[in-house]
């Protein structure tokens, strides 16, 4: 069923290469390990596109480029790129970050999440709510959305692809 | 006299499994030699009721209202006298609990709005209720003989999602706070119908995000607001005009209190003593005064304390204890509430 998509004919990317993190050379198992912008990209590049079989990185929805990590100050943001101007799934793409990283992220961080500048014609309104805990708590408490959002998360837990 | 103040953390606590988004004290508490007793409401569906045991001082959880809300419970309200509790819960409905002896039984629930209520509030006297909530609107109930609710008004005006809605500490008059960036001020005309008299936004030195919440000070005649934009504002109004026939006096801004806060001011509260508390998305605590060395007519405030890592996640809400006590509740989403005392550095 094409006809109902949103952007029924999207550009896909080849995935980046998987980079081995490197080992330091004096494991000291005691240190703490900073998180880094390529370990947020980790959790959140295989999660799928809501209306295609692609991964978000796949999509170029999101890159490591668009991660902002400040680890001492516990700081993330992410932002996203959608794939159309007028993607009415923007909303559900920035709750499934959202729900990846409190899955992913200890407490202590604080996450803003955004769509990249120009990139959507409702960016104003999309950002707000997408950091707005009080209505992404109300709709994490929805059975139809926290199944969308579960379905886009599957790949990155290892469950499919 | 300068004095240096100090949060001393009495204790916290723990037993809700979720965030804890509010909590109330009960005002007919912490006098008279009653111990003092809050309500905290949380994602986890429950209410607890907490008392503070006099012979050992701990607090310690007297009820858990469980089993009657399906969805979080975002805030909660006593009635004047202490004796009704409301719970404004996401699953539409809006719980009143009265206390009978040890125990809490939900005696009325009021069904009306479409989807989430977020706020609830008590007017002074305990004959009005007013709720707010995701489908904009604002319904104000009256409280009649046999705990019976009748909604007496349904508001409309805001544009988005109501966070919290609060009375006047004194007058019938009802302020809302919007996720639409507004505060609307609401007033009864004499026949029973109600109407917004003034909007507080942008365009009038109003906040430029959400306003989450609202606060008076003791005597009413100012007000307090705090907003994703990360700032405070306080508004102030002519107290005797509004007591006179007219029943309404505008609410004009006074001044903003910016460069304090770096994330979301969730919560404000205004304590009868004249401190200013916020709760906010940094994890923080801070407290401000009005300062007196303003030389010109409209008041300053200056913050007098910032407690960092108050908790481990957002601080929610952060509400003073009755009376004249020194007692601050705060609520997270680490899932606990703090109890602590203001006390003077020796």
């Amino acid at each position: 069923m094409v006809s109902g998509l949103i952007n029924a004919n999207p550009v896909v990317y080849e995935k980046k290469e998987r980079r081995v993190r490197s080992a330091p050379a004096n494991v000291d198992e005691y240190a703490v390990e900073p998180i880094d912008q390529l370990e947020i990209f980790d959790h959140l590049r295989d999660i799928k596109d809501p209306e295609h079989p692609y991964s978000l990185e796949e999509l170029k929805v999101i890159s490591e480029d668009a991660i902002e990590v400040d680890d001492s100050n516990s700081y993330v943001r992410i932002t996203f790129t959608p794939t159309v101007e007028h993607c009415s799934m923007a909303t559900i793409i920035g709750l499934c970050l959202r729900v990846k990283l409190m899955r992913s992220l200890p407490s202590r961080y604080k996450v803003d999440i955004r769509i990249a500048p120009g990139s959507h014609a409702t960016e104003a309104a999309v950002n707000k709510q997408l950091n707005d805990k009080e209505r992404v708590a109300a709709a994490l408490e929805n059975p139809n959305l926290v199944e969308m959002v579960d379905e886009c998360l599957a790949p990155t837990y290892g469950f499919s692809n | 006299m300068e004095l240096d103040w100090e949060l001393r953390e009495l204790q916290t606590l723990e037993g809700h499994k979720d965030r804890v988004w509010s909590v109330a004290w009960n005002p007919a508490t912490g006098v008279a030699g009653i111990p003092p007793m809050f309500a905290s409401c949380s994602g986890d569906k429950t209410v607890r009721v907490w008392e503070q045991t006099p012979s050992s001082s701990s607090w310690d959880c007297k009820a858990v209202l469980d089993e009657t809300h399906t969805r979080t419970v975002r805030s909660c309200a006593w009635s004047p006298s202490g004796k009704l509790l409301a719970t404004a819960s996401f699953d539409a409905t809006t719980g009143i609990w009265e206390n009978v002896g040890d125990d809490f039984e939900c005696v009325s629930t009021l069904e009306g709005h479409e989807n989430e209520v977020k706020s609830v509030s008590w007017n002074a006297s305990g004959s009005l209720l007013a709720t707010c909530g995701r489908d904009k609107s604002v319904w104000i109930w009256e409280v009649l003989p046999g705990k019976e609710f009748e909604c007496a008004s349904v508001l409309q005006g805001h544009t988005q999602d109501v966070k919290m809605v609060m009375w006047h500490p004194t007058m019938d008059i009802l302020f809302s706070c919007s996720y639409d960036n507004s505060v609307k001020v609401w007033a009864e005309d004499g026949d029973d119908d109600w109407h917004c008299v003034q909007t507080l936004n942008e365009a009038n030195n109003g906040h430029s995000s959400t306003v989450w919440a609202l606060s008076f000070n003791g005597s009413g005649d100012k007000m307090v607001t705090c907003s994703d934009d990360l700032t405070m504002k306080i508004w102030g109004t002519d107290l005797k005009k509004m007591m006179s026939e007219d029943g309404y006096a505008p609410w004009s801004h006074l001044c903003t209190l910016s460069g304090y806060h770096d994330r979301t001011v969730f919560s404000v509260h205004w304590s009868r003593k004249g401190l200013i508390v916020t709760g906010a998305a940094d994890d923080a605590i801070r407290l401000f005064v009005e300062s007196k060395d303003g030389s010109v007519d409209e008041p300053s405030y200056k913050m007098i304390l910032r407690k960092e890592k108050a908790h481990d996640m957002d601080v929610n809400s952060v509400q003073w204890g009755p009376g004249e006590t020194r007692l601050l509740a705060s609520a997270s989403d680490d899932g606990t509430i703090k109890i602590w005392e203001l006390q003077p550095v020796a």
